[in-house]
């Protein structure tokens, strides 16, 4: 098979690439475990699915840009799908779902920790961060390479190919942080807009695998055969990606909502806005930083309440 | 009883009602159509699209038009599957759910489901036909539709039942 990859050498390459691998996994997990145990050591608990969360996602980046899955790239388009899937969709979601802004706020010195705040605050942030903006850049970043020859470029030119990873594990993070993060989000939009833009970004994934199978042969270096499976990979990998955002989505939903009395609780938007709206000012204005453990104590007593008098 | 209206604002902190949990049944059945929907498109994907290979994942005719709403109403069904589920399961634990009320809205759902793939992806859009290389493709159309609209009775009789029985039980609780 011709290749194209030949930025890619082997032998000292390799050895390279695998210290990177366990770089990256072990440099970002180290840190949390210290911010975990400082947290734990004040006194606050933090749960092990999150940290165990962390670890994954950056387990993930790591195989998406390990020498085997570069090896794996260079045979053809399937090794890309499964990279970008990963760096895309699966490490952000393993990743957000860590709560790494919620930690980093809880162990910064009181001085920075007003700055993260001011920053999180910024309109800047919030356009940037809008479910619709995230979903461009993520899915858009998409389009643009396979409907473009940005997609030859990046398999002859090294520093291209790692720019694209890049994009697509950032805008990964802040499409999947806006649309199911868990960490503190003032002005975050409501549950209905978040769901029907998560339907749009999924609809425009799924319409370009399907172009692409359509359209195959595509690049003259692979086979049609190949782009097609590599289609399919990307339309049932996107499937896959959507669902557990999705879940994830509305886990949050029914972890917040509060049951106390039959009627109580009822998604409708009013409901929804006001008690959003309130959740938000306490954000805004500082006083109190979220913890889930709290709320979720009170939910438990509220049910008990609940069960006691009815 | 009557689905309540009085919604009231969480986060308030109010007490609960000493009343026993009213079963909201226009809820049950919306939240139940969202499954039914969801259902009957993984067994059209699944048993269609992937076990008898009827129909596939794209075909040559399929127009620029139709791939795009297929693709809509593809990503579309796995969020109202995810959150119909979780709604469920919202109505469960505050013990407000109807059973019959959503059994019907889970018929309505698949039936709903079927005669839409049925008349607007297959005949409207012509995304795909059920089945490439029979005879008579209009056997395969009735058979479809006609079992879409079963569905869609059968749904529709328990929804009816199940405001006939709740009318008749709050008139006897009033007398």
């Amino acid at each position: 098979m011709p290749l194209t990859h030949d930025v890619h050498a082997s032998g000292d390459a390799d050895i390279a690439g695998w210290l990177l691998v366990a770089l990256v996994v072990l440099v970002p997990s180290i840190a949390y475990c210290r911010a975990v145990r400082s947290r734990r050591v004040a006194g606050r608990n933090w749960s092990r699915l999150r940290t165990a969360g962390f670890v994954i996602g950056f387990v993930l980046v790591a195989a998406a840009v390990s020498p085997a899955m570069h090896a794996l790239a260079r045979r053809g388009p399937r090794g890309h799908v499964i990279q970008h899937l990963l760096l895309g969709m699966f490490a952000p979601l393993a990743l957000v779902l860590a709560a790494p802004i919620t930690l980093l706020l809880a162990v910064l010195p009181v001085a920075c920790r007003g700055t993260v705040r001011r920053l999180l605050r910024s309109r800047v942030l919030h356009g940037l961060a809008h479910p619709a903006t995230a979903a461009v850049l993520d899915v858009g970043g998409l389009y643009l390479l396979h409907l473009t020859p940005l997609y030859a470029i990046t398999t002859t030119n090294a520093l291209a190919h790692h720019v694209v990873n890049l994009h697509f594990l950032l805008a990964g993070c802040v499409f999947t942080w806006s649309i199911a993060g868990p960490d503190p989000a003032p002005r975050r939009p409501t549950i209905t807009t978040r769901a029907l833009v998560l339907v749009a970004a999924g609809a425009a994934h799924a319409y370009l695998a399907k172009l692409l199978y359509a359209r195959a042969p595509g690049p003259p270096s692979h086979g049609p055969d190949q782009v097609r499976a590599a289609a399919q990979l990307m339309y049932y990998g996107g499937d896959l990606a959507e669902l557990a955002l999705a879940v994830a989505l509305f886990a949050i939903w029914y972890r917040r909502t509060p049951v106390s009395g039959d009627a109580a609780g009822y998604p409708d938007s009013a409901t929804e806005w006001a008690w959003r709206r309130r959740r938000c000012g306490r954000w805004c204005t500082g006083v109190r930083t979220r913890s889930g453990s709290r709320r979720r104590t009170s939910h438990a007593s509220s049910i008990r309440t609940t069960r006691s008098s009815a | 009883m009557d689905a309540p209206s009085d919604r009231t604002n969480p986060g308030h902190g109010q007490p609960a009602p000493a009343s026993a949990p009213r079963p909201q049944r226009g809820r049950s059945v919306l939240v139940a159509f969202g499954i039914g929907v969801g259902i009957m498109a993984a067994i059209d994907e699944i048993v269609f699209h992937q076990i008898l290979g009827w129909h596939h994942f794209y075909d040559r005719s399929t127009p620029q038009i139709g791939l795009l709403s297929d693709g809509l109403l593809h990503t579309a069904e796995i969020v109202v599957i995810v959150a119909a589920l979780f709604a469920l399961g919202d109505l469960r634990r505050r013990r407000a759910l109807a059973p019959m009320s959503a059994w019907g809205g889970f018929f309505l759902g698949l039936g709903a489901f079927q005669l839409f793939d049925g008349i607007v992806d297959h005949k409207l859009l012509r995304v795909h036909q059920i089945r490439y290389g029979v005879d008579d493709l209009l056997a395969y159309d009735l058979a479809w539709n006609t079992a879409g609209a079963v569905l869609l009775l059968i749904g529709a009789a328990l929804v009816w039942r199940a405001r006939a029985d709740s009318t008749r039980s709050s008139a006897s609780h009033n007398r």
